[in-house]
């Protein structure tokens, strides 16, 4: 029998909320990213790739400079320049997005992997811990303290740019063309606006969030970068977008959740509780497939999403 | 919730149209000829030049594919490439079904890992206890069960609600990559090793290889399931049925079609050939697997499917190429001291040309002309600016 009283301490609890916030700070991008893009039409199957290529070049930025914002820097670079070939193809040529997706993905996998082993061969080089900054007051409450408010700057950054986000999509004319792009293309060319131009803004975004939440996961997170860094997270946050059903505060919800979730074998291991990781792992994607289940019918896609956009085409 | 229209490239792929504007057989068979091996052609080069860029010999890569992928051992190797081959042509075929009616299984490897995980797992009790025969039977039926098994909640939501399939056959595929591994390194541990791994199934309790080669018979259950498919697809009314429903889903409906039924079964089958692709790889080339393990066959069998135009028949050759591929990238890569993973750089551009090489020929075959009209412009008069 478990004791709770002995399991469910504070040690416990701020590892959950920690390791949450950890794992959940680069699915929060990636989905931030993926929601723009769904928002704007373009279902993007190759986030998967495009962290991968972040979390890469991030790294190989934050190792040569010593500085962990030059990481997110070229990481962002790099993301921009793996969507570029989904601007190309799918919003200007107007290709498959699922085929072209899936390319991204395999080829992001590749390069990255390829390239790691050809410069550092079999060796990992490890980059320091990022300093954090702890909010003045509140860092000192007994569990949300040091888990919630001692974190690298990006991290708060990270919140503010939800906010902004949100705010963006329900304010400004740049969301509701971006809203428009999705829902009623058609309407957004016959208000003058460049659907094709307003969908490679969007891609770019994405590309710029996901190489972001990549490089964070290899140099704040990890500090360290292996081939198939991201295992699967670019899907993860594929699911966490669609279920956001775009609105980005949800999306945050759901991203400190499956945070949580992914790093909650290392908190039970700390609570002493030996469970099969497997098992663990599994929860929050048996959560998913639950809540898909339930709420099937209220899920919810822009109608134009994955449809290439061509003038006068029915 | 669902994305219900293909891009028009991949329509017309689904469709099996023909190429419209040319009537003469020959310069047809020709032109999908060309458009199903350029792309191939093109990722090889594209190949040889990040290959260059790396400061590696291409010529000496690819001819180290051919020697470890065909000729190499004296003239041995290419049995390791046809083995490759079985689990390889299952997946195809499982993904050409389910591609044809336009709906996206990607749920591949779990689906694959939970059929291995649990063929590998009871194989050795099953063999001991009944012949071999019943007991290969008996396990193929299984692996194919479970992995169908695996689809029935995608099949049913997207059937029901029309919920996305992408994202519930890949949660599926996480769940069950998991779960796999649950059962490897808890029920199926092999006790008598330290690492993750069930017990290993002995060499003559192993599928039977062909007389007179090393090549396990599942290469023969992969040809019949590929000449069945192609069957079910080209010469029943459900393969009709089905494709309609990935070229006009409002057609397929409005004709009258069941759609749920129709999407329920195309999952089902679909998962069994993975599943039986896994019994294939598993009972026959490696007799136990490990913790980790992962062959990722999936992912790089897409790109073919594809080119084979989503007819059965038509991708063996594409299979055959890729096994050779990858039978022999290992020996290459090893040879140039790169990582294997640059086989998916490798499979992954063939896709992305495909794509473009498709949108190129649409347009040929739309009476344009292979360019689009600004670049075309932009060749005929760089220098001076075009009157209208």
């Amino acid at each position: 029998v478990i004791l709770a009283s002995q399991i469910w301490t504070d040690v416990f609890w701020t590892s959950v909320v920690a390791g949450g916030l950890l794992a959940g700070v680069p699915l929060m991008f990636t989905a931030l990213g993926e929601t723009i893009s769904e928002r704007a039409g373009v279902l993007n199957i190759g986030l998967e790739g495009m962290m991968l290529v972040g979390a890469y070049v991030g790294f190989l930025g934050a190792h040569y400079s010593g500085s962990q914002w030059a990481g997110y820097a070229v990481g962002i670079a790099g993301g921009m320049v793996a969507s570029l070939v989904m601007v190309v193809l799918c919003v200007w040529l107007g290709l498959d997005q699922i085929v072209v997706g899936i390319a991204i993905t395999l080829a992001g996998e590749g390069i990255t992997s390829v390239a790691q082993q050809a410069q550092f061969g079999t060796t990992y080089p490890r980059l320091g811990a990022p300093s954090t900054v702890s909010i003045p007051l509140l860092h000192r409450m007994p569990v949300l303290g040091t888990s919630l408010f001692e974190q690298p700057v990006i991290v708060y950054l990270a919140f503010l740019f939800v906010g902004a986000l949100a705010w963006t999509f329900r304010r400004t004319n740049v969301g509701l063309n971006l809203r428009a792009a999705g829902e009623k293309p058609e309407a957004l060319d016959a208000a003058g606006v460049s659907v094709v131009g307003t969908r490679s803004w969007a891609v770019l975004s994405t590309g710029a969030l996901a190489g972001l939440g990549g490089a964070y996961l290899s140099v704040a997170a990890t500090g360290i970068f292996t081939p198939f860094l991201t295992q699967g997270q670019g899907f993860i946050a594929i699911v966490i977008a669609m279920l956001g059903r775009g609105r980005p505060l949800w999306v945050l919800c759901g991203s400190f959740l499956f945070g949580i979730a992914l790093s909650l074998s290392d908190s039970l291991q700390i609570a002493g509780i030996d469970i099969s990781v497997d098992i663990v792992n599994m929860i929050p994607f048996a959560a998913i497939i639950v809540a898909l289940i339930l709420f099937a019918r209220r899920s919810y896609l822009p109608p134009a999403l994955a449809l290439p956009y061509v003038r006068g085409q029915r | 919730m669902s994305v219900e229209t293909a891009s028009p490239e991949i329509q017309q792929i689904l469709a099996g149209e023909t190429i419209r504007g040319r009537s003469n057989l020959a310069s047809r068979v020709l032109d999908v000829t060309v458009r199903s091996l350029l792309p191939v052609v093109c990722a090889l080069g594209a190949g040889a030049i990040l290959l260059l860029a790396m400061g590696r010999h291409p010529i000496a890569f690819y001819g180290d594919v051919w020697q470890g992928g065909v000729s190499g051992g004296g003239w041995d190797a290419w049995q390791d490439s046809a083995i490759r081959m079985a689990p390889l042509l299952l997946i195809a075929a499982g993904l050409t079904v389910i591609f044809r009616a336009n709906i996206w299984n990607l749920g591949y490897n779990g689906q694959f890992l939970l059929a291995a995980a649990l063929v590998t797992g009871y194989g050795p009790s099953v063999t001991k206890h009944v012949a071999l025969w019943f007991a290969m039977l008996v396990l193929f039926l299984m692996a194919g069960a479970v992995a169908a098994t695996w689809t029935v909640v995608p099949a049913v939501l997207k059937a029901r609600y029309g919920t996305n399939e992408i994202i519930t056959t890949l949660m599926m595929s996480f769940i069950g990559v998991d779960l796999a591994g649950y059962l490897i390194k808890k029920p199926f541990q092999d006790h008598s090793v330290n690492i993750p791994q069930t017990r290993v199934l002995d060499l003559d309790k192993m599928l039977p290889p062909i007389p007179g080669t090393r090549i396990h018979i599942g290469l023969l259950v992969a040809f019949g399931a590929i000449l069945v498919v192609h069957f079910l697809l080209t010469r029943t009314s459900w393969g009709l049925r089905l494709q309609i429903l990935g070229a006009n889903p409002r057609a397929a409906r409005h004709v009258g079609i069941n759609l749920p039924r129709l999407i329920v079964t195309g999952f089902l089958l679909s998962g069994f050939l993975v599943g039986l692709a896994a019994a294939a790889d598993f009972l026959g080339l490696w007799g136990y697997i490990r913790g980790s393990q992962n062959p990722g066959y999936g992912d790089t069998v897409i790109p073919f499917v594809f080119l084979a135009r989503l007819n059965a028949l038509a991708v063996v050759p594409f299979i055959a190429f890729f096994s050779v591929l990858s039978v022999g990238g290992d020996l290459a890569a090893t040879n140039a001291n790169l990582s294997t993973d640059f086989l998916l750089v490798l499979v992954g551009l063939i896709l992305l040309f495909m794509t473009v090489i498709e949108y190129l020929g649409r347009r040929r075959d739309l009476g344009g002309s292979y360019l689009p009209p600004g670049l075309k412009d932009a060749l005929k008069a760089p220098l001076w600016r075009r009157r209208r």
